[in-house]
């Protein structure tokens, strides 16, 4: 028995290290620097005190639920109709829907810059028809559809499986009972697609929440968590309140997320 | 048409219904139907010959191509679609909905419906004893064996009172003893209710004992319709004789009224010189001694002791094999010289 556990540690050794060396070293210093700053434990307190931090963090939570909704509604019908539909070129079409995946968030940012910023295609059009200029690329708007445009190739592919899952039948004998479409969409569709909205928008959301390259691109009148993280690191060299809004943020979509898995594991369960 | 039963059972009418998918495949040639109020009408045939494609046209699921129409009595159904038809579905998967509790699933058809709540309460536990279902009522799907599950899909399906029930090969996915018990279930619910009944199955077995009428479909044609003793006595074709049960096939040449086959000489009323085929059923024939008189010499290739009988393979009396069997308890062993005696009337011609 003692020589088992002894082989059973020995064998675990490998992973603990690693564990250690890169998990949990690195948190425990971020936390500790975090509350060993010029406002020590306070700085834990800061991001609800601090208007500036505050700010951020409503900002970019509201931001990462809107991505979120916007993310789901979108890649749920666009999932439901490839699923749904063969025609030439589908599988073309799911290739090029799945290709931002590589993307960093600097060539998101770029790209929104090249549609929406002062030089963009959308302002050169509006200027060209009602001769007014819109320009979104640096504003909120600018960073939902970057954080959209990178969200949606996460949760199609998620969506289109899910769908293809959901035997036909399920649907017809709805109807056969008098449902109509959107009550179809209600009772059936989506009861069903709620594992994979439930998993595939926490997904979405974490990403949503650390993003910073798409932001940093955009250089926006709105600051981010992630983006103020920076900002606080590398200007004014505030290590300590860098530590903790990093644990801050962490900690927030850790419990988003693990929110999210109770429900999609509740809601797996029940549909057997 | 006779009058309808005491309930709206309602005929169902199909005319010059075809169907071709957008893919160019005929899946249905033109077909013109009535099936009677109240009937149980049974579309029986391999995966492919277009049985499901005309359920689902009755049911509204497809439309048929451009000329056919379904009337359910009076009224023209075409452009109706499945949620405005009041038709019941079942399906082989089930499909009940895993979101909701057997109750909630069958009470659905009534939510649909805006039927008050205690009124629905009051029907669904109605259905729940009409499918002795009551002690599963809060019952999650998964946790119901797939007997169970087709009784809640059936209860379903029949609480909202359905025009026209539609059971598009429901006991295929169960085993075979549940299969049988629920199939007698399944009878007794459609003599009670009297509903015009459109059932799908591919087993014959079930075709001939719950169908008023059964419809022996082909690559997307009716090959033949009729009563089970119709289809069973006279077959229409080879296609038909071979579908229903066992047939055993003489093929040969006629000579002087009788077909001459290998084992031996059989009545046939032909031509003389012409090639013809005869067929019969295992039932309908009898193994004798070798050295009785019998129609046909063959050598026992095969034994299956079934308990009640015993089915007999036989070879060298035609070109195949010949099957019959022997209700006695006479041991049969391979290689045994046999003769079987026909009954001349139930020879049948095949076309």
């Amino acid at each position: 028995m003692n020589r088992h556990a002894r082989r059973l540690a020995l064998l675990i050794a490998p992973a603990a290290a690693v564990f250690c060396a890169f998990w949990l070293l690195p948190m425990v210093r971020i936390a500790v620097l975090g509350a060993t700053g010029p406002r020590g434990l306070a700085a834990y307190s800061a991001i609800v005190t601090d208007r500036r931090y505050f700010d951020a963090l409503v900002s970019t939570v509201a931001l990462s639920v809107a991505v979120t909704v916007a993310t789901v509604i979108v890649s749920g019908i666009a999932g439901l109709f490839l699923a749904r539909n063969r025609f030439p070129g589908r599988g073309l079409l799911t290739a090029m829907l799945t290709l931002p995946l590589a993307f960093p968030g600097v060539v998101i940012g770029f790209m929104v810059i090249m549609l929406g910023g002062r030089q963009g295609l959308i302002g050169d059009l509006s200027q060209h028809l009602f001769g007014l200029r819109i320009v979104f690329a640096y504003s909120i708007g600018g960073l939902f559809a970057g954080y959209l445009y990178f969200s949606i190739p996460r949760v199609i592919l998620t969506m289109i499986a899910a769908m293809e899952k959901l035997d036909p039948a399920l649907e017809e004998a709805a109807r056969s009972l008098g449902a109509g479409p959107w009550r179809v969409l209600r009772d059936v569709v989506i009861p069903a697609l709620k594992p994979a909205i439930i998993s595939s928008g926490a997904i979405c959301f974490a990403t949503s929440m650390g993003a910073f390259g798409t932001a940093f691109t955009l250089a926006t009148r709105i600051d981010v968590l992630p983006l103020v993280i920076y900002t606080d690191f590398t200007y004014s060299a505030n290590f300590a309140m860098a530590a903790a809004l990093s644990i801050v943020l962490g900690v927030i979509t850790w419990l988003v997320l693990g929110l999210a898995r109770t429900l999609a594991g509740a809601s797996a369960a029940a549909a057997g | 048409m006779p009058a309808p039963p005491g309930n709206s059972a309602v005929s169902i009418r199909l005319d010059g219904c075809g169907k071709t998918f957008a893919d160019g495949t005929r899946a249905l040639e033109p077909l013109t139907l009535d099936v009677r109020a109240g009937e149980t009408i049974v579309f029986l045939g391999p995966s492919g010959c277009g049985k499901t494609t005309t359920l689902r046209l009755i049911a509204g699921l497809e439309a048929p191509d451009a000329g056919g129409h379904v009337w359910f009595g009076g009224e023209d159904v075409t452009a109706l679609p499945i949620e405005k038809r009041n038709v019941g579905m079942v399906f082989q998967s089930y499909a009940l909905f895993p979101n909701m509790s057997v109750a909630e699933n069958i009470a659905y058809g009534l939510k649909v419906r805006r039927v008050a709540t205690p009124m629905r309460a009051a029907r669904v536990s109605e259905m729940l004893s009409l499918m002795h279902l009551n002690e599963f009522a809060s019952r999650r799907i998964d946790q119901l064996s797939g007997g169970q599950r087709q009784r809640v899909a059936l209860a379903r399906a029949l609480i909202v009172k359905p025009r026209v029930l539609l059971l598009d090969e429901p006991l295929t996915a169960l085993d075979a003893k549940l299969r049988e018990s629920l199939r007698i279930e399944i009878d007794r619910l459609l003599r009670e209710l009297e509903i015009t009944t459109v059932y799908v199955t591919h087993d014959q077995a079930e075709a001939m004992s719950l169908g008023d009428r059964i419809v022996v479909m082909e690559r997307g044609r009716v090959a033949q319709i009729g009563t089970p003793q119709e289809i069973y006595y006279h077959p229409a074709n080879r296609f038909v004789a071979d579908f229903i049960g066992t047939m055993n096939r003489l093929h040969g040449t006629v000579r002087g009224g009788h077909l001459e086959v290998a084992g031996g000489r059989v009545p046939c009323d032909a031509p003389d010189g012409e090639a013809a085929e005869l067929g019969f059923r295992p039932e309908d024939a009898r193994v004798v001694e070798a050295e009785a008189s019998g129609d046909l010499a063959g050598t026992v290739a095969a034994v299956f002791f079934l308990g009640d009988r015993t089915r007999v393979i036989v070879e060298g009396a035609a070109d195949g094999l010949i099957v019959v069997e022997s209700s006695g308890r006479r041991p049969f062993t391979k290689g045994d010289e046999v003769r079987i005696a026909l009954r001349r009337e139930t020879l049948l011609r095949l076309k």
